[in-house]
């Protein structure tokens, strides 16, 4: 069954992460004011995290649930309060089963952890005594390992006979009974018996339809309650029957001829349902029956038997929902597989998971949802662009100079269509910064209780869109920010009723856009950073001069320098140094910048300053020789024409350019990419000084062209990345032009000058 | 416009060449061009599309069988000429200069490469057990690069092999200093 599955497994995991990151949302929402639509949101995706998890057989998962889902629904119907205590346990679990989404997902063993947290809710829960709660996890194995044991609780039992009539359509709403009846199995002993009778000739069977009815006969101490629970979700779509039976005559010989003889009627309806699915396929499903209680017997377990002749239903009716009888023989020697597999070696099992893991790896792929809104949008856009290439390849064919208007009109329209088009493109890898900022709280929660400060997180602009990628990158710099404002920007409580503010330190998180830029603000209200504490840190360190003079913002910078901490004690929540030269690197990287201002006694603001997509570069065109480079506008500095600038030749052969008070290496773009056609070399160019990651060169080009944006291609989807050329660009003609990129320059430089003294020497 | 409405039309010839000998013979397709005077081929299943030449932009650093890249409707894909990479010693750039872009898996996932030929000759069938080794002899031409000669008509193709010719690994490493551009 689960190899059908499994291609469904990715969007599980994907809608039961989103789950989780609902529930852990909600459950900080619910701390602060405890509405029944939070508890009611938690509750809807819990249950389908355990709805999910049971399809796919996640066991482990779908029994934590199950016990969580008991408390939510206590919660819900107002029976329980709301405490910190449940929210901290919930949260709790949010974690454990987001670890064990993430185990399942690498065929690891789900491991142990969770049976704690079941046994603190079930803690909860035995206050008030819920039956269900025992039954279905702690006495639900018991009766699974030894069937006998729960028989000797006499005095409690009950018979219950229940009718089960699903209609028709009852597979489409995606309710499986096998699972229903798995449930009840739980509860005790159940007795099936499958009423084929409805089901129709092959010709005029509906592969979705389910035509099957069942005799259910449950030998548990359970109440009515508990039973009709079972069913809950199909009560509208069925005839149901539960009658408390007399004891049968047959009482408690021994559960396992009960067993026995229970199989008997299973394996003729199968066979019985297959019969009339295809006459001729009767014999190969009987072999294949034989198989499956062949590999049963292997196992050796009674209570496993029932197990698989449950699964044994679940291949029949399958079948009789899928189309082809093929199917119900391809299952059940699957199944048969399958068992055979769990009673082999376990070397070769694991070699099979490892095998699966490194598949899953290279076929697990990014994905992003849209909305439905920007997709509705393109589709228009695509239209209307059809339209007018059909309208132009029209008048293309009969062409007459009469129409050159029409053409003219058609081709700009055109054009219009295209530039939308690439707009709405570009929107769909748009998200709001919201998914990067929702995971904020719940840290700034678990970190205020551990540095003992009361925090209140403000969130703005959180539906500010921006390119995915840059959204990726820029959640860690993030977290490490608000991680820095918690613990070294707000002062403890103590210090701030005596600074006279209030009790709670406030965190502003804002994302707004900003010219092409989206701009992300934290800030705090705390105490501020003294520039003279810095200045003094930094002297101590080394880091520059004492008496040497700055301005109030290049003090600030220091704090993001590599190795400067000002925190007196280093704490496991920051202090060390290393996480601020990490922000402020991967925010260069990403094309931003960071600045600082802080007010002291009222509080420190750093300003992220993002380019909307790493997809779209600011390009200044550079001529060398025939060919047309893209240079990032942001990385020129200035240009001056050779003419106009003295060149001064140091440690031999290297030209230098004297900007300001430095040395800048000068690199002819000629001779280092080797350029031969167009000429010789050009003593009317210009030098663009040009920087990148604090490094300046002196680039020797021979025009400057016009500036444009240029959409970013990456050279090694179908070639090998080249040093000194971060990607190409496809210009208005159609040509591809490369885009320089300085720091792989001037390593390259570097290099080539080693390689010129080696050859001197 | 002129190269647009000639690759137009020399798709189509491909496209009408594929269709008229589909289910007429047994075996498997391959494509025949002209490098120098001799013909090679390649499996038709490996050809993306042929294209007219046109210079390609020059890509800095990098072999001189290397001619460039190429903006194939938005992808960049690099262009080889395998009359350099193949070692011979005439070439020109004429109107039956072509550049067959061909696709090949590397690490997983499909790569493109155009290939600078003289000419695309022909499309057919063969039975792949016909196809012969490439006896050892001392050729220009490195012996990693075919995988079997095929007769056509009373004369002989070379089989390309795309899984060596096409490996990226194989191609000089752009990092490579100085010695990068060696002509």
């Amino acid at each position: 069954m689960e190899i059908d599955l499994s291609q469904f497994h990715q969007v599980f995991f994907e809608e039961s992460f989103e789950g989780l990151d609902v529930m852990e949302q909600e459950l900080l929402n619910l701390e602060e004011d405890s509405d029944l639509e939070n508890v009611n949101t938690i509750f809807r995706a819990a249950h389908s995290i355990k709805g999910g998890s049971a399809t796919f057989n996640f066991k482990d998962v779908a029994d934590f649930t199950h016990v969580m889902e008991t408390l939510l629904d206590e919660m819900r119907e107002g029976s329980r309060p709301v405490t910190r205590e449940i929210i901290d346990l919930l949260l709790k679990s949010v974690d454990c089963l987001r670890g064990m989404l993430n185990k399942i997902q690498d065929d690891e063993p789900v491991g142990e952890a969770h049976c704690e947290l079941i046994n603190s809710f079930n803690l909860l829960l035995s206050g008030e005594a819920i039956v269900e709660t025992e039954v279905n996890t702690a006495a639900e194995q018991a009766v699974e390992t030894q069937p006998i044991a729960a028989d000797t609780t006499e005095d409690l039992h009950h018979y219950w006979n229940i009718q089960f009539i699903p209609q028709s359509h009852i597979l489409e709403t995606g309710n499986e009974p096998v699972r229903m009846f798995r449930e009840l199995k739980g509860m005790g002993v159940l007795e099936s018996t499958v009423d084929v009778s409805k089901v129709p000739d092959f010709d005029e069977l509906v592969p979705e339809s389910c035509f099957l009815s069942w005799r259910l006969r449950l030998d548990a101490d359970t109440e009515y309650d508990t039973i009709k629970e079972v069913f809950e979700w199909v009560e509208d779509e069925c005839e149901l029957t539960i009658d408390n039976a007399e004891e049968p005559e047959v009482k408690k010989q021994d559960v396992k001829k009960q067993e026995v003889e229970k199989q008997g009627p299973i394996t003729e309806s199968e066979i019985s349902v297959d019969t009339v699915i295809s006459d001729k396929e009767v014999t190969a499903v009987e072999t294949d029956d034989i198989e499956v209680s062949g590999a049963e017997k292997t196992t050796g377990d009674s209570s496993s038997d029932k197990m698989e002749s449950t699964n044994a239903i679940v291949s029949i009716s399958g079948a009789v929902s899928n189309k082809t009888s093929d199917v119900a023989k391809e299952k059940s020697q699957k199944l048969a597989t399958e068992t055979q597999n769990s009673s082999q070696a376990k070397v070769k099992s694991t070699a099979v998971n490892e095998e699966k893991k490194n598949q899953k790896k290279a076929t697990s792929t990014a994905s992003i949802r849209v909305g439905i809104d920007k997709v509705d949008t393109l589709i228009d856009l695509v239209g209307e662009l059809v339209i007018t290439q059909s309208m132009l390849s029209e008048l293309g064919d009969n062409f007459t100079m009469a129409k050159l208007n029409q053409l003219v009109s058609g081709l700009s329209e055109l054009e219009q269509n295209t530039r939308e088009l690439q707009e709405s493109v570009m929107r769909i890898r748009m998200l709001p910064i919201g998914f990067v900022f929702n995971r904020l709280p719940r840290m700034v929660r678990d970190l205020s209780s551990q540095l003992g400060k009361k925090v209140h997180l403000a969130i703005k602009g959180e539906s500010t869109e921006l390119d995915k990628t840059v959204m990726e990158q820029i959640g860690d710099p993030l977290t490490h920010l608000v991680r820095n404002a918690l613990d070294h920007g707000l002062e403890s409580t103590e210090q701030r009723i005596a600074a006279g503010k209030s009790e709670e330190g406030t965190v502003t998180l804002n994302a707004f856009h900003q010219g092409g830029n989206i701009v992300i603000e934290v800030s705090d209200n705390g105490g501020g950073i003294d520039p003279d504490v810095i200045y003094d840190k930094a002297v101590e360190k080394g880091m520059i001069q004492q008496g040497e003079e700055l301005v109030k913002e290049q003090i600030l910078g220091l704090i993001m320098e590599p190795g400067f901490s000002t925190a007196a004690v280093v704490s496991d929540v920051s202090g060390r140094g290393v996480g601020m030269d990490v922000v402020k690197r991967n925010i260069n990287n990403l094309g931003g910048s960071v600045e600082i201002e802080s007010n002291l006694g009222k509080g420190t603001t750093f300003t992220i300053r993002l380019p909307l997509t790493l997809a779209i570069l600011d390009g200044q065109l550079i001529r060398v020789a025939n060919e047309v480079y893209v240079l990032p506008l942001v990385s020129i500095i200035e240009s001056i024409p050779l003419s106009m600038v003295e060149i001064s030749k140091i440690a031999g052969d290297m030209k230098v350019y004297k900007l300001h008070n430095e040395y800048v290496p000068i690199i002819d773009l000629r001779e280092e990419f080797v350029i031969q056609r167009g000429g010789g070399a050009n003593s009317e160019g210009l030098l663009a000084i040009v920087e990148g990651e604090n490094r300046k060169i002196a680039l020797k080009i021979d025009d400057l062209m016009g500036q444009q944006q240029v959409v970013i291609k990456s050279l090694d989807s179908h070639y090998k990345s080249i040093q000194g050329v971060s990607g190409a660009t496809i210009l208005g003609d159609g040509r591809v032009s490369l885009i320089l990129d300085i720091v792989g320059l001037a390593k390259r430089a570097a290099i080539r000058a080693n390689h010129r003294r080696e050859k001197v020497a | 416009m002129t190269t647009d409405i000639m690759q137009i039309i020399q798709d189509q010839e491909v496209q009408q060449i594929e269709s008229d000998l589909v289910g007429q013979e047994t075996g498997s397709q391959y494509l025949s061009f002209v490098v120098g005077d001799e013909e090679f081929s390649v499996s038709i299943l490996k050809v993306q599309e042929i294209r007219a030449w046109e210079e390609p932009t020059y890509l800095p650093n990098s072999p001189a069988y290397v001619k460039g890249v190429l903006n194939l409707r938005g992808t960049i894909v690099p262009v080889m000429d395998l009359r350099k990479r193949f070692h011979f010693k005439q070439y020109r750039y004429d109107t039956t200069t072509v550049i067959i872009i061909l696709k090949n898996q590397y690490e997983d996932k499909d790569c493109l490469m155009g290939c600078v030929v003289d000419g695309v000759s022909d499309v057919f069938n063969l039975d792949e057990s016909t196809i012969c080794d490439v006896p050892e002899y001392g050729c220009d031409i490195d012996s990693d690069f075919t995988s079997g000669i095929m007769t056509v008509d009373d004369h002989a193709v070379t089989l390309l092999n795309l899984d060596n010719l096409l490996n990226l690994d194989l191609i000089d490493h752009p990092y490579s200093g100085t010695g990068a551009r060696n002509v």
